[in-house]
């Protein structure tokens, strides 16, 4: 398939493993930001290729991972409502909550369903105009110019059924607390391409040299991870740190303007609490005043009580880079996609899952449960 | 059809449609409304000698040979789909179930839950389908029941069909006859059937020109069968896709598998479908592609006799038996690191078949 088939090239695979294993002198520590691209690398078996010396660790960007249970409890209060009719991309419903996943509530009742875009569920409060209509806003800030359309189109319809729950994060912030942490580790980022796409690079810049880290901007294939992987070991063999693009093909600096605005007509920078890391100052969006009303969190007036995670999951831990997933004891014993304790081990994207899914038996000398 | 009346027989072809438009609660209420639909609609598609007796199951004449036996229910949404309907697929599923254990199918029961409201051009439309996925593999449905439930209590029409075939002396297709040194291969391309019903699905529509794979697979195994390919095991991939088959067969077997994921052929189409919606092919449903096992050196002439009977499919090898171990199911990616294979967890797509 054109455009996919020649960035999983073997060849090409071989040429750049053995490019960065030509370059490396020491042992390096790099962290790969984005939850699709810890997927890519298990998937693909990436890790298993490149020399011992260079360690990639998951990082926590992974949207649903990262959704703070009282949110999740949140979804969970409003799917229950029975004139909600609750919307949310697939991999939201199987996350646990305090008592329940979303799954649960549709299976005793409550009308949760699954959509790939926020416009389908602006059609659907179209469709049903005496229902409310909430959409789970998730993600970071590639999901949110569209859900940004989504407000504004409903705007334009002047429908008053809908309406947002908002966990929007951005990267940056979450990049400067794990760098400013005492116990870190990462030398190196590959920062999530996608977001690069929407966003640019321009806000890594200042990141780069503060921190004196090498910040590469890096895509999902093989061949583009590998791509990034050589550019940020250049740089730390030539003692550089600076951003560099390695995902051309889809990331300009200035990132994509109309996105942008969309984004800041609809969304502002708030703090955010994030599963596993705690809150981080401005590391998150929020609905501007001006569109309150699409703020579901605002039109039903909820109260939860959030119970604390299982005491067992390190997902926290994971999220930072500071355990890999097999280093958990409950890992695929008491802890597996069908009953996970932390949300790591649900996202498909999450760096459990993939690690149960590509890598159990590399991973665990333990029977299947 | 489980009627004891001596109703008249000879219905007429091509089958009026009823007077109501709808199906109503009564005509599953076993009254004359309940016989008009056994006249109107069932009799008239699926007549044969032994399901004109009208009796309450069928008679059918067995010596001591071995007899094939399944049954399966249909409850796919939308029940039109590109390529199919719920129909093809109550024929195709139970008919592909006996294939796979080397069985032609003998005969064929069919029991219908309708839905009231359920318009009755649907019905026809899906009956009509399943007599001619039932000609096409020269197979009868002689017995039968239908129920009609309220309103809401299911979406338009469910089937179960059960399937009862003939395993010839000799054939032995199970996977205790998997060896070491085995090859595994494929008798097309992947993952159209769950690609076709997801692109109509609401709420998911994207435009596409793919069609459901769903056919009877019971041809493409008989060319192997009577070629004297040693056939070890055969698995149809339907829900859960062809990773599910496998490591089903891994699991049972305690057999480890390798399979090279470069030689699993999937179209652009559905690769493209499965790059947006974040799929795996290997996941996705399939209704008319198995799985066969054979022994290695008919391999090859396997591999020809499928290419042979639909050159359009693509018929491949695509791994081989590593022998006994932890019953893994080892996938060697494209760019040639190992991982594993492993089921799909929870729901992938809900009630796809």
């Amino acid at each position: 398939m054109k455009f996919v088939d020649e960035y999983r090239d073997a060849a090409g695979v071989e040429r750049l493993v053995a490019a960065i294993g030509r370059l490396l002198t020491r042992p390096w520590v790099l962290m790969e930001v984005c939850g699709g691209q810890t997927h890519a690398i298990v998937r693909f078996g990436l890790d298993e290729l490149l020399p011992p010396s260079l360690t990639l660790v998951h990082g926590p960007g992974c949207p649903v991972c990262v959704t703070p249970v009282e949110l999740i409890d949140k979804a969970v209060a409003l799917a229950r409502l029975p004139e909600v009719i609750f919307c949310s991309f697939g991999d939201m419903l199987r996350v646990p909550g305090s008592k329940e996943d979303l799954l649960s509530v549709k299976a005793a009742g409550g009308d949760v369903r699954m959509v790939y875009s926020p416009l389908d569920a602006v059609a659907l409060a179209q469709r049903y105009p005496e229902r409310q209509v909430v959409f789970f806003a998730v993600g970071f800030e590639t999901t949110a110019p569209a859900n940004a359309l989504a407000v504004l189109q409903a705007k334009r319809l002047g429908l008053k059924n809908f309406s947002l729950l908002v966990s929007h994060v951005r990267v940056p912030p979450a990049i400067v607390a794990l760098l400013s942490s005492p116990d870190n580790c990462i030398q190196g980022f590959l920062t999530a391409g996608h977001v690069c796409t929407v966003m640019g690079y321009t806000e890594y810049e200042p990141l780069a040299e503060r921190f004196r880290v090498p910040m590469v901007v890096t895509g999902f294939e093989p061949l583009d991870i590998l791509q990034g992987i050589l550019c940020c070991v250049r740089q730390l063999e030539r003692g550089e740190a600076r951003v560099e693009n390695a995902y051309t093909r889809a990331v300009r600096r200035e990132g994509n303007r109309p996105a942008q605005s969309l984004m800041q007509e609809v969304f502002r920078v708030v703090d955010r609490a994030w599963r596993g890391l705690g809150w981080i100052p401005e590391s998150g969006l929020g609905l501007r005043n001006e569109y309150a009303a699409y703020d579901a969190e605002r039109r039903f007036a909820l109260t939860v009580q959030s119970r604390s995670e299982s005491g067992e999951c390190i997902s926290g831990l994971v999220l930072q880079g500071r355990k890999k997933p097999v280093e958990c004891p409950a890992f695929a014993t008491r802890c597996t996609p069908e009953h996970p304790l932390g949300a790591t081990m649900v996202s498909s994207e999450g760096a459990c899952a993939a690690y149960y899914r590509y890598r159990r038996q590399a991973a665990t000398a333990t029977p299947r449960p | 059809m489980t009627s004891k009346d001596s109703m008249p027989s000879g219905p007429t072809c091509p089958v009026p449609i009823s007077r109501y438009e709808h199906v109503l609660l009564a005509h599953g209420g076993g009254g004359r409304l309940m016989h008009r639909l056994l006249e109107e609609i069932f009799l008239p598609a699926f007549d044969n000698p032994t399901l004109r007796t009208r009796h309450d199951g069928a008679t059918l004449v067995w010596s001591s040979e071995r007899l094939a036996f399944t049954t399966d229910a249909y409850v796919v949404r939308p029940l039109f789909f590109p390529g199919g309907d719920i129909g093809t697929l109550a024929v195709n599923g139970t008919v592909n179930d006996l294939a796979m254990c080397g069985a032609r199918p003998l005969a064929m029961a069919a029991a219908f839950i309708l839905e009231e409201g359920l318009p009755m051009e649907t019905l026809q439309r899906v009956v009509q389908s399943m007599r001619s996925a039932a000609a096409a593999v020269g197979v009868s449905f002689v017995t039968g029941d239908t129920k009609v439930v309220d309103r809401g209590r299911a979406d338009g029409l469910y089937i179960t069909t059960t399937g009862l075939g003939h395993i010839a002396e000799g054939i032995q297709i199970s996977p205790t006859q998997i060896r070491t040194g085995d090859r595994i291969l494929l008798n097309g391309d992947l993952g159209r059937h769950g690609v076709a019903i997801m692109a109509v699905r609401e709420g998911l529509a994207f435009e596409t020109t793919i069609t459901s794979d769903c056919a009877p697979l019971v041809e493409p195994v008989f060319r192997l069968i009577e070629a004297g390919v040693q056939v070890r095991c055969l698995r149809d991939l339907t829900r859960g896709g062809l990773a599910t088959a496998l490591v089903e067969l891994a699991e049972t077997t305690g057999m480890d598998l390798l399979v090279d994921e470069a030689a699993v052929p999937v179209s652009e189409e559905v690769q493209g479908a499965c790059e947006i919606l974040g799929l795996d092919p290997l996941h996705v449903a399939n209704e008319g592609r198995f799985l066969a096992v054979v022994a290695p050196e008919d391999a090859d002439r396997a591999v020809a006799l499928l290419q042979q009977h639909a050159p359009e499919l693509n018929a491949a090898v695509i791994g081989q038996v590593r022998g006994p171990g932890q019953g893994q199911v080892t996938l060697r990616s494209r760019i040639g690191a190992p991982r594993i294979l492993d089921m799909f967890s929870g729901e992938q797509l809900p009630r796809i078949c």
